[in-house]
């Protein structure tokens, strides 16, 4: 089994990922009106969307900034939130240890939730191409730039953002990603756990430490928890 | 640490985040070349990734208006029902433009 990157494959990754990348153009947008409303000016947002290219990390910091940046926390939510990547990067190491050091690690500063689960369905097909990790990746960076540039024109000359509900997009964009997926009723524990502990957080701890108990909280409980066979799932 | 923020603490913190998020994409293969990832550890991660999420969200439940609150009930019982984010998302903001308009 090896693997190799070409145009073509690029080229063909790119054209199958266009339908979804209309959706995340509404994201995108999403996210500029938000950034712009918290007080990101317009290159802030472009330089975070380009950058970092991860829609939740990126809504989730819009939460914590404000008059002061609390760096610790920021760092915390961002690797904690973007920790499935270990997960998505380690399925696709058999795949991908193939491909020269340099492009390995180039292609997977493009890997997003999307096109890893496209580039993971042809790997196990036993597609030898990463055009689709690539060519996937480089349509959803555009399309969430483009997104993230209309956000940031359009909320600009938006004055009042509360009376149009523009100050809730953060919070339900970031729910919508919690209970989307593939919901699990045995998430509810570590996730009520987080809840209890980041709640606790909320009113004795300082500012914004309530993200990193209520994460670590949620994942203590995550490993804790018996694993569920299928017998015992009855 | 808290940053008081200016053009300069706002560029470091997004590059930091941007390096944060590069290392949880490039990660996963480089642990992978050492030591395989247990099922604990994908355990921790998959119980985690909610959880900060949770946590993140829990403030404007608790300490936002009644117009952010059902903002969340709105996009919670619609992503349950048709699991499609936009309309989710779109009902929320929905929810809480009507509840203030009233």
């Amino acid at each position: 089994m090896s693997a190799q990157l070409d145009t073509q494959g690029t080229l063909w990754g790119f054209k199958r990922m266009v339908p979804l990348s209309l959706f995340v153009i509404a994201f995108g947008l999403a996210f500029g009106v938000a950034a712009i409303q918290r007080g990101l000016t317009g290159f802030e947002a472009l330089l975070m969307s380009g950058l970092v290219f991860a829609g939740a990390a990126q809504f989730a910091s819009l939460e914590l900034w404000g008059p002061t940046i609390p760096l610790v926390a920021l760092i915390a939510t961002t690797f904690a939130i973007n920790a499935r990547h270990l997960l998505m990067g380690a399925a696709l190491y058999p795949w991908v240890r193939h491909l020269p050091t340099g492009q390995r690690y180039a292609c997977l500063g493009l890997m997003s939730d999307s096109n890893w689960a496209m580039a993971a369905a042809d790997y196990r097909r036993g597609e030898s191409n990463v055009g689709m990790l690539v060519g996937g990746g480089i349509a959803l960076w555009l399309a969430w730039m483009l997104g993230t540039l209309l956000g940031v024109v359009f909320g600009s000359g938006i004055s009042e953002p509360e009376r149009f509900g523009l100050d809730v997009i953060m919070g339900c964009f970031l729910l919508a990603m919690l209970v989307g997926g593939k919901p699990q009723l045995s998430m509810l524990i570590p996730w009520s756990v987080a809840a209890v502990a980041a709640l606790l957080a909320i009113y004795f701890l300082p500012t914004n430490a309530h993200v990193i108990v209520g994460a670590l909280a949620g994942g203590i409980a995550g490993l804790c928890l018996p694993v569920a066979t299928p017998k015992a799932a009855s | 640490m808290n940053l008081p923020l200016t053009p300069a603490t706002a560029l470091l913190a997004i590059l930091v985040m941007a390096l944060v998020t590069y290392i949880t994409r490039a990660g996963g293969v480089m642990v992978m070349s050492r030591v395989p990832i247990g099922p604990k550890v994908e355990r921790f991660i998959n119980a985690m990734a909610g959880a900060v999420l949770v946590a993140v969200i829990l403030p404007l439940a608790v300490q936002g208006d009644w117009g952010a609150r059902l903002a969340l009930v709105a996009t919670l019982m619609v992503m349950l029902t048709t699991h499609k984010p936009l309309i989710a998302i779109t009902a929320g903001m929905a929810t809480a433009a009507f509840w203030r308009l009233i």
